[in-house]
């Protein structure tokens, strides 16, 4: 009989009862909520006068409403104000943790899980919010839910799954210098499509993930959905263990040990077979920027917008066209020759201290272009804030014109203050580049911190890798 | 929940691949606490000239005439008919919600996003995955009859055509079972309370750390 894959073994440590249908009920570990995704699961459980089964497994934290300038004056917007009231309101209601918008903890729900140590490795973790799947980094199986699921949770500590196949996905080799774990998540999706994982868990592998730092796997990992699985992960190594300890929702002394010793468990036997595998050569990989209205519509920074006219399948031309239309974009321009309007460092992809570092690092001494109307740099929460602030990272972002903000989810979905005009374009570090998604009218290029940093300062896409 | 066992409906095509939930209701409208009222909003963006607002009155708003779901014909449709990985993106239940408050009861595709798939299940909203050639020739024939139809019946996993034609679809047996019977499925999982225990003490003897504070 095969070997174990990573999957294999945290679904089985989670099962609770095998149903007669081949469901099965699954035991969640954590639970992250925040304030879109959970007022109408409250309601329904107060509704059904029901208590949540485990107040200590969730953490509830405000991300996506908050404004990300000054706090001091609460939230203008009195639509996003209650939602993020409502929160409040519940979690004092059951007793659950909440870091409140004035929290110096506060920040994007995918960042401070792991950053506060509630996220672990060989945990279940859920959370109504489809990048939950950045937790799996740390060899945890973590999926976004529904808010039909996230009161099921509530409830029962459980959610009612069919298991999904395994897939791995292996970058083999080195990548290059300048080459990120954006570029490498951009070119997978790249190379499966936006569906490409859809009904598989993925683990990504491979000397090039192995050699990301625990942070560069979250980035690979957030993204697995946009390749259509909604759990990617990563197997245990010295570095997950490096990372988690110390945390303060970590395991303390008196159990680490043993801890850390299960951990170590947590990686694909030798001999674990997979539903798929694929195989990227890390080498071939170069910086990625997204042309369209997919995250699978990438393009290497020295490549050029694809022609539709060039593409065989009709359903793929016509959303290639429908694409170039929106983006305001024609056939074969260079990627390079391709100006933005705006700038945007942040989101559960790329906010955390190493996104801030690269992106600094590329900034520094230089301005940004003045055909730029705005650069900002979002960080991932109060704590990246403040130890960027403690490395001088926010003066070099001021010095060369960059916004320097309060943590959230910002402009990677604007349901706060920050958004795109119509028309405008964005490098952008988040995850998705569609119709809209800045705001009306708005066109994103999906980056990584460092191409995102190039851009702003000379004001179009550039190779950082010679810049 | 919504029971769904039988539909007759009218189907409106939405010859677009891989549109995503941000598509399907728009950011904006996440600000909501409640789940109901997001059906005006839906596919908004692509269906008003303006840009919408929570709380505004709909009806007031400058429809695109370009957009399938203002054509005259397609009034009244309760099918939706779309091509491949429909759904995709982020998890907002808000998605399934908009459709069914519009008055969507099934959505017919090649694929869904896996996450959306799981949601509308649990909203009464009846997501059918058929291969990408019959979704090809359900799209040509919606275009060539008005008034085209589909009789959908979930006990028997078909979708039959005007012309009598009948396509078979899967579902998973318990989804089945819940949307047949519009069960609460948090009750369902309450009557295994007793193993939910079992589990946690066996787990808290091996993981205790799993346990602690939160």
């Amino acid at each position: 009989m095969a070997g174990k894959t990573l999957y294999d073994k945290l679904w089985d440590a989670h099962v609770v009862r095998h149903n007669d249908d081949g469901s099965t009920l699954l035991y969640i570990d954590r639970h992250l909520v925040h304030e879109v995704t959970s007022p109408q699961a409250f309601e329904g459980l107060r509704l059904a006068g029901r208590q949540p089964w485990r107040v200590s497994a969730s953490l509830a934290v405000a991300d996506h409403n908050v404004p990300t300038t000054d706090r001091s004056q609460g939230i203008s917007d009195p639509v996003s104000r209650l939602q993020v009231e409502t929160l409040d309101s519940n979690c004092r209601a059951y007793g659950i943790t909440e870091f409140d918008m004035n929290d110096p903890r506060q920040g994007i729900v995918h960042v401070i899980g792991p950053e506060q140590g509630a996220t672990l490795p060989g945990m279940t973790v859920v959370c109504g919010d489809s990048h939950t799947s950045t937790h799996g980094a740390l060899g945890a199986l973590a999926f976004g839910i529904g808010t039909s699921e996230v009161e099921h949770v509530l409830a029962t500590q459980t959610l009612m799954q069919h298991k999904s196949k395994a897939m791995l996905v292996s970058v083999d080799g080195e990548i290059g210098p300048g080459v990120t774990a954006k570029d490498i998540v951009l070119a997978i999706i790249g190379e499966i499509g936006t569906a490409g994982g859809t009904g598989y868990a993925i683990e990504f592998g491979g000397d090039a993930i192995r050699a990301l730092s625990v942070e560069g796997r979250m980035t690979v990992c957030n993204m697995a959905i946009e390749a259509g699985a909604r759990c990617g992960m990563v197997a245990v190594d010295d570095k997950t263990i490096d990372y988690v300890k110390g945390r303060p929702f970590a395991p303390k002394a008196d159990v680490w040990e043993q801890a850390v010793a299960a951990w170590r468990e947590l990686k694909s036997d030798a001999d674990a077979e997979f539903d798929r595998v694929v195989r990227l050569n890390a080498a071939d990989i170069k910086p990625q920027v997204s042309w369209g209205t997919s995250p699978e519509m990438v393009a290497p920074v020295d490549g050029a917008v694809p022609n539709p006219f060039k593409e065989s399948d009709p359903v793929r031309k016509s959303g290639m066209a429908r694409a170039l239309e929106y983006m305001g974009l024609e056939p074969e321009t260079p990627i390079t020759e391709i100006k933005i309007d705006r700038v945007f460092i942040g989101s559960c992809t790329n906010s955390r201290i190493e996104d801030l570092r690269a992106a600094a690092s590329v900034i520094k001494g230089r301005k940004v272009a003045a055909s730029v109307k705005q650069a900002m740099v979002v960080p991932g929460s109060g704590l990246v804030k403040r130890q960027a602030e403690e490395e001088g990272l926010d003066k070099v972002f001021l010095e060369a014109g960059f916004e320097w903000r309060e943590p959230g989810c910002s402009m990677c979905l604007a349901m706060n203050a920050d958004r795109l005009e119509s028309g405008e374009r964005c490098a952008s570090t988040s995850n998705r580049n569609f119709e809209g998604r800045q705001g009306h009218g708005g066109r994103t290029h999906l980056v990584s911190p460092a191409m995102a940093a190039a851009a702003a300062i000379a004001g179009h896409f550039v190779d950082v890798r010679s810049f | 929940m919504q029971p769904f066992t039988t539909l007759d409906g009218l189907v409106v095509p939405l010859d677009r691949a891989n549109v995503d939930t941000d598509a399907i209701i728009p950011k904006q409208f996440l600000k909501s606490i409640k789940r109901t009222g997001f059906g005006p909003n839906l596919f908004d963006e692509w269906r008003y000239l303006d840009q919408g607002q929570p709380g505004q009155d709909c009806s007031q708003r400058p429809l695109n005439p370009d957009f399938v779901l203002n054509h005259d014909r397609y009034q009244g449709a309760e099918v939706l008919l779309a091509r491949r990985n429909f759904g995709c993106g982020s998890s907002r239940e808000h998605a399934p919600w908009a459709l069914a408050d519009y008055g969507i009861r099934a959505v017919v595709a090649p694929s869904f996003g896996d996450i959306f798939y799981n949601n509308c299940l649990k909203n009464g909203l009846l997501p059918i995955a058929l291969s990408e050639e019959a979704v090809q020739q359900l799209f040509e024939e919606v275009e060539a009859n008005p008034g085209y139809r589909l009789q959908i019946d979930l006990p028997e996993q078909t979708v039959t055509t005007p012309s009598g034609e009948v396509l078979r679809f899967d579902i998973d047996d318990f989804r089945k079972h819940c949307l047949i019977n519009g069960l609460d499925e948090i009750g369902l999982t309450l009557q295994h309370a007793d193993e939910i225990r079992a589990y946690e003490q066996r787990r808290n003897q091996q993981a205790p750390w799993l346990f602690g504070n939160g």
